[in-house]
């Protein structure tokens, strides 16, 4: 029995979500008194990859072939080294890549897979994992019934803790399989120096309550001067006023950052869908009724033009001063 | 083109979530079911879209009881040809996709498409235990697809941008937001469906590998805190020295 972790990687870097999953993977290792393996794909440097030693990583066996659009080359590695090392629970972090390799090794390895984990496991009689259910509306407790469990863990919901382990990368040679998909282009969006909104700690975010494109300079400022993202609700990523990128909710991306704040938007469900996991969340509407205002920590009844302008100045000065 | 799409029953989005049975069972009172939009505003769409261009057919499959008709029948007004119901109980990912490789696997399909994730369970995983089961290609989370001859060119959304991959048919993909617009069912469509075949057909063996033990919802929120909009500079020292988020 040991435990086995997917570090994600995208453009040769080891992603922030690795670490929280080799942390998360190191907790159980050591509450079931048991081994950490780590596996990664792509050219990440072993300097990179070494880093995650600091949450607790042992081995880490590096397939530098395989990149992230061939889940199935993935899958038959990942399975490969699950059975070298005799991995009984698997980690993914079940970001984009997480949901395209972890469901193949679910077949292949017939392991059962529960996606969406917010919480540590379980392992005290068997398996038994917390996983978000009907859009972050609810929880439910599940129980592995199978051999080998894979946990698809959120992004950003546990965090990483820092564990001394004592990292060494191998190559993990395995039998890949055939590539069946071709990557023919990527498109890069210009994220104007942003951290991806996954990845993102603060967001600033806007909706139709801001009337026009126009309008998102101080949107922008605001973010900025914090060190934010932006984001903003679907009609406006609808209606182009942003790119699709930025659009959060039930069809758009699920987000967990430390603060969100939501300026000009209503607080439909299907929107708080993507983001009522975020620790702090602040309001500012002109409708006291708006349904944001129960889902929020800090509101401003106000109009967004009168006060953006204030934050902004107020978050200039405490930024001259800290 | 011989196209599968499989169709989830889901509540709707604004239903309330209430448990019953000490918390392990969904309470299904007052809540209205609708299809899971991925799987009908996307994969059905643009599977029928393919259908229109290419030829062929659309079938849909649902794993589930007859409590998942009405949903079907919708599926079938909006313009798939014809529809399997596999009567048992959608226990967890496994055991549908178990259900769904069986019924796939001898009938040479050229697309087998799913929605990107249910909104219920918010799995992610059925397309991907599919492809997995029935050893094809995976596409995973797709919002543009095109097809020519027997190459299928796809768009995935992607941390800070966009892949656009290339694969060979048979393949397996699950849909997101983007692939095709919805199409609202008409009159002649509800009238056509009645007419449609909704096989219903028994559960090959297969077992869930999971099992939800119980549910549980959020803590509730404590009021929200409002500063006077005149003060609104006080935020910025609240959320530093009180929230300490920056
Ligand atoms: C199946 C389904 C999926 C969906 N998925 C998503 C999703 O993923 N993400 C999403 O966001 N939506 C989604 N929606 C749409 C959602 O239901 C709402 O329509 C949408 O979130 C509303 O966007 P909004 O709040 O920007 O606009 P509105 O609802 O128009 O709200 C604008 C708000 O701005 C306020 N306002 C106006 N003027 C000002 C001002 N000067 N200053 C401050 N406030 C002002 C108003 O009081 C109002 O509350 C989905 C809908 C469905 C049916
Ligand atoms: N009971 C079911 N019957 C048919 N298809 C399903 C069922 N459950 C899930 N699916 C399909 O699998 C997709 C992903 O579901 P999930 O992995 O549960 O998030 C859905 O969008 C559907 O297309």
């Amino acid at each position: 029995m040991s435990v086995l972790v997917l570090a994600g990687t995208a453009e040769n870097k080891v992603l922030k979500s690795a670490f929280e999953a080799v942390s998360y993977g190191a907790k159980i290792a050591s509450d079931a008194g048991t081994d950490l393996h780590v596996i990664a794909f792509g050219g990440a440097s072993s300097e990179d990859l070494m880093g995650l030693g600091t949450y607790g990583a042992n081995a880490i066996f590096v397939e530098k072939s395989i990149n992230n659009t061939q889940p199935f080359q993935m899958a038959n590695a990942m399975t490969e080294i699950a059975g070298k090392v005799g991995a009984t629970i698997i980690v993914v972090s079940y970001d984009e890549t997480g949901k395209a390799v972890a469901p193949i090794v679910s077949a292949k390895m017939k392991a059962g897979l529960v996606a969406g984990v917010v919480d540590f496991a379980d392992v005290s009689n068997g398996v038994i994992v917390k996983k978000s259910v009907f859009s972050g509306k609810a929880f439910a407790r599940v129980k592995f019934n199978s051999e080998v469990a894979i946990i698809g863990l959120t992004p950003n919901s546990v965090g990483a803790k820092e564990m001394a382990g004592s990292p060494e990368v191998k190559d993990a040679n395995t039998t890949m399989g055939d590539a069946r998909i071709t990557l023919k282009e990527t498109k890069k969006e210009d994220l104007g120096g942003q951290v991806p909104l996954p990845e993102a700690e603060l967001v600033v975010s806007a909706g139709r309550g801001l009337k026009g494109p126009e309008n998102w300079g101080m949107i922008e400022e605001l973010a900025s001067i914090l060190g934010a993202t932006t984001a903003c609700s679907r009609p406006v990523s609808d209606l182009d006023w942003r790119p699709h990128h930025e659009h959060v909710g039930q069809t758009g991306l699920a987000i967990r950052p430390n603060l969100y704040i939501a300026i000009g938007i209503s607080g439909a469900i299907q929107h708080l869908a993507g983001v009522n996991a975020s620790k702090v969340i602040v309001v500012i509407n002109t409708d006291p009724e708006a349904p944001f205002f129960k889902a929020a920590d800090y509101g401003i009844v106000g109009d967004a033009f009168e006060v953006v302008p204030k934050l902004i100045e107020a978050a200039k000065a405490f930024k001259a001063n800290n | 083109m011989k196209i599968l799409v499989a169709i989830s029953k889901a509540p709707d989005t604004t239903s309330k979530i209430s448990f019953t049975d000490g918390d392990t069972k969904f309470n299904e009172a007052g809540v209205q079911f609708i299809v899971n939009p991925y799987d009908e505003w996307y994969a059905l769409v643009r599977a029928l879209e393919l259908k229109e261009a290419n030829g062929g057919s659309v079938t849909t499959i649902t794993v589930g009881g007859a409590d998942a008709d009405p949903i079907i029948r919708k599926a079938l007004a909006i313009g798939a040809d014809n529809a399997v119901r596999v009567d048992a109980t959608p226990s967890d990912a496994y055991f549908v996709a178990s259900q769904i490789s069986e019924y796939a696997k001898d009938k040479e399909y050229d697309l087998v498409m799913t929605g990107k994730e249910t909104i219920d369970y918010n799995g992610s995983q059925v397309g991907g235990l599919v492809a997995g089961m029935l050893d094809l290609p995976y596409l995973p989370n797709i919002s543009k697809l095109d097809v020519a001859g027997t190459t299928a060119t796809a768009e995935r959304e992607i941390q800070g941008g966009e892949e656009v991959l290339e694969t060979q048919l048979p393949l397996v993909l699950s849909a997101s937001k983007g692939m095709a617009e919805q199409r609202i069912p008409n009159m002649r469509g509800i009238m056509a469906a009645r007419a449609k075949k909704l096989e219903v057909i028994p559960a090959a063996s297969g077992e869930a590998l999971t099992e939800i033990i119980d549910y549980s919802l959020p803590p509730a929120k404590s009021a929200v805190k409002l500063i006077d909009p005149e003060n609104a500079a006080d935020l910025i020292e609240l959320l530093h020295s009180e929230a300490k988020v920056i």
